[in-house]
């Protein structure tokens, strides 16, 4: 090597090497620092005397909950528990996404309409719910729906099978007997054939141009196949009919007015940031195409369907990944409401009778962190799919 | 620039050597002339503020005799609110010194979570409230009833005890604050309202009409009452506990706080003697003056003055003493107080 000078002067002052040596000393110090914390942490839990490790989760739990989607019972464990409440958030947040999605989409389709009255009515909607904090909500929902609710003795009904009361909604519950089987393999064939008519027509009409009616014919073929198996088998389906016992109603399948205020509330809300977002994706799509789209001679509906909304799902799918997370995270605030989700059952409850904190907020957090990051993968993919379609 | 850069450096490392010398709770309560104490947000007759923002209740009363044991004054305490999910939290991190908020005394509380109960001031028990026109004059006809309660307290485990003994089927509508739990029982969403006797009591008093409602007769658990202290912490433990005996045992031997100051300066009686202050000298083992019982009595008052003031008979709270176990032990309660010598 020529020229190159190791003297001390110039290893000290040398740019490179100073880098090295910060980011080192940075490193370090962090390291240093979560070592601190964890050790601080442990030793004090040790001289106060505070239980730790995960042993607690196989003792029973002996409270119950409102509502469980798997059996539970108070001697089930408090790893039971566990799973009920991340069960129930999953529920909400499944449902939440679902009609927010739905709701979202169409407040801001409706928010670009030329009909003035409409344009305005869906401003309204997003102004307002935007800036009223969600816990507002929240409660607006649960108290102003209980209140209007009537007591279970003086439940609105339907065809005397369908009650709403302020205990919630009471559905007959179908209990499907012999041949319930066959029904459901009927039901998975005329799935599977109606997703073989949806290729084979997409095949034709790239051919010969000519269309198919796919959707009302899937329809009716389920449909069809459904009730000739409902027939084949004599109608074996009995329903458990809700009944008034002593203060409340027994059988059927109950919506307890926890979920449906939670979800109504999550869903508004967040449909009200899903409208800017969608609005924001058609507007990002240039009006060349609408125009194009005109003079080709498609009607509103299908310039919507087959050329804006493809394109502008690009643009729309990043920040509608981000509400989606928000409103999964914004599901814990069941706690303020009797809603027996993850945060109230386990990080409420199950903290309160066994003291150990800091495994079970650490296990919450966890949850929520693995919900979120699993839900921006699957955004991405569909996202990196409507990619390739475009193309 | 180089030397600049190494004392920022040197200042950070150093932030981590420095460990914390944990000095005792009550060293660090008479150097700053106060102390905090964990209460709830507002149950009538045990620790409720008024509308100037000053606390009352049995369980204030417990914080006030500990201030006057120290400091000769009821006034050094600061109340902290608290709901029954964060107390427990607050008491081990610090951020109180003692928790006095109708907390029942259990194993689990005892031994897992590192604190310590100090004593006992109230005995209660788990009951329903039901509204009048319902009908049901027994907690055994709850079967399939709502029910709607606090969020981690010893109630929901003893509700899911109960139910499952029985046989019955019931329906936990579970919120995080006591109000909340209220105004669902009031509008209606559960059938019944459960938790301790004297919280019923004390929150009929908030309901929209109180004499609507009645409190089933059934006692379906144990629950005393009492302060909470952490653990390892000895001496404090000892001042909050013998401030709480003092009181079970000057009503005992009849020195209450309108005539303290008279019987103390007549009395023969040696036991007087010595929770007046004037012999025995007990209070260097506790690491306080002579007079703390004295000053306890004479500005609190014995447990019969602060039961009668709060949640006696004359007050909205009305719960009678006699027959239940708050009474004295002579009088066929469970009240007993270990000698104070």
């Amino acid at each position: 090597m020529q020229g190159r000078d190791l003297s001390l002067n110039n290893i000290l002052f040398n740019r490179s090497v100073q880098g090295i040596f910060y980011q080192i000393v940075t490193l370090a110090l962090v390291i240093l620092a979560v070592i601190y914390i964890v050790d601080n942490t442990a030793r004090n839990m040790v001289a106060r005397g505070l239980a730790s490790g995960f042993e607690f989760l196989g003792v029973e739990a002996q409270f119950d909950i409102q509502m469980t989607l798997i059996e539970y019972s108070p001697t089930s464990t408090y790893f039971d528990s566990f799973i009920v409440g991340l069960l129930n958030t999953l529920l909400v947040a499944g449902l939440g996404i679902f009609v927010a999605t739905i709701v979202g989409f169409t407040i801001g389709i409706a928010r670009l309409s030329s009909n003035w009255l409409v344009a305005k009515l869906a401003e309204a909607y997003i102004e307002v719910l935007r800036n009223l904090p969600l816990l507002l909500q929240i409660f607006f929902w649960y108290f102003a729906v209980l209140r209007a609710l009537p007591k279970p003795k003086q439940s609105l009904e339907l065809f005397d099978s369908f009650f709403l009361n302020n205990r919630g909604l009471f559905i007959p519950d179908p209990i499907f007997g012999e041949g319930g089987t066959l029904i459901l393999y009927s039901f998975i064939a005329a799935i599977i054939i109606s997703i073989g008519i949806a290729a084979w027509s997409r095949q034709r009409q790239n051919k010969t141009g000519q269309t198919f009616p796919v959707f009302y014919s899937s329809v009716g073929l389920i449909i069809l196949f459904v009730f000739l198996s409902l027939f084949a088998t004599g109608f074996p389906v009995t329903f458990d009919y809700p009944e008034l016992k002593g203060f409340n109603f027994k059988g059927g399948i109950k919506l307890i007015p926890e979920l449906v205020a939670l979800t109504f509330a999550l869903s508004m809300y967040t449909a009200s940031f899903i409208a800017e977002v969608v609005r924001a994706g058609i507007q990002a799509v240039s009006l060349g195409q609408t125009e194009a789209a005109r003079s080709l001679g498609l009607n509103q509906g299908q310039i919507l369907r087959l050329v804006i909304i493809p394109q502008a799902l690009r643009v729309i799918v990043p920040p509608l990944t981000n509400q989606y997370l928000n409103l999964t995270k914004n599901s814990s605030l069941a706690a303020a409401i009797a809603y027996p989700d993850l945060v109230l059952v386990f990080a409420g409850t199950a903290l309160m009778q066994t003291g150990q904190a800091i495994e079970i907020i650490g296990m919450v957090m966890g949850v929520y962190l693995l919900l979120s990051l699993l839900t921006s993968i699957i955004m991405n993919l569909f996202n990196r799919f409507m990619r390739v379609a475009e193309r | 620039m180089i030397i600049r850069k190494l004392t920022i450096l040197s200042a950070i490392i150093s932030l981590f050597t420095v460990s914390a010398a944990t000095a005792g709770t009550l060293d660090t309560v008479k150097s700053q002339g106060f102390f905090n104490c964990g209460v709830s947000q507002g149950v009538p007759g045990f620790s409720n503020p008024d509308s100037d923002g000053n606390w009352s209740g049995i369980d204030v009363d417990v914080c006030r005799a500990v201030s006057a044991a120290i400091f000769g004054t009821p006034d050094n305490v600061k109340y902290v609110p608290l709901t029954a999910k964060e107390r427990f939290t607050a008491l081990q991190s610090g951020e109180i010194d003692v928790l006095s908020r109708n907390t029942t005394w259990t194993l689990s509380r005892d031994a897992q979570i590192g604190l310590e109960f100090a004593g006992v001031n109230f005995y209660d028990g788990q009951g329903f409230m039901v509204r009048s026109d319902s009908g049901i004059t027994s907690a055994m006809e709850l079967d399939g009833a709502s029910v709607c309660t606090n969020l981690g307290t010893t109630t929901e485990l003893n509700m899911a005890d109960f139910f499952r003994a029985n046989g019955m089927s019931y329906e936990p509508v579970v919120f995080e604050k006591a109000d909340e739990v209220v105004n669902a029982y009031d509008e209606g969403r559960c059938d019944t309202y459960t938790t301790d006797k004297s919280g019923l009591a004390a929150q009929r008093t908030k309901l929209a009409d109180p004499d609507a409602h009645v409190v089933l007769p059934e006692t379906i658990s144990k629950e005393p009452l009492g302060p909470v202290v952490r653990e390892g912490d000895g001496d404090w433990a000892d001042i909050v506990r013998w401030s709480l005996n003092a009181m079970i045992e000057a009503e005992e031997f009849g020195l209450d706080k309108g005539s303290a100051s008279s019987t103390c300066a007549t009395t023969g009686n040696p036991v007087v003697a010595r929770l007046c202050g004037k012999e025995g000298g007990n209070g260097a083992a506790l690491n306080l003056g002579d007079s703390w019982s004295y000053d306890i009595i004479s500005q609190v008052g014995n447990y019969g003055d602060i039961y009668e003031a709060n949640v006696g008979a004359n007050t909205p709270v009305g719960l009678a003493r006699a027959g239940s176990p708050n009474a004295s032990y002579k009088n066929g309660g469970v009240l007993y107080a270990p000698p104070a010598r």
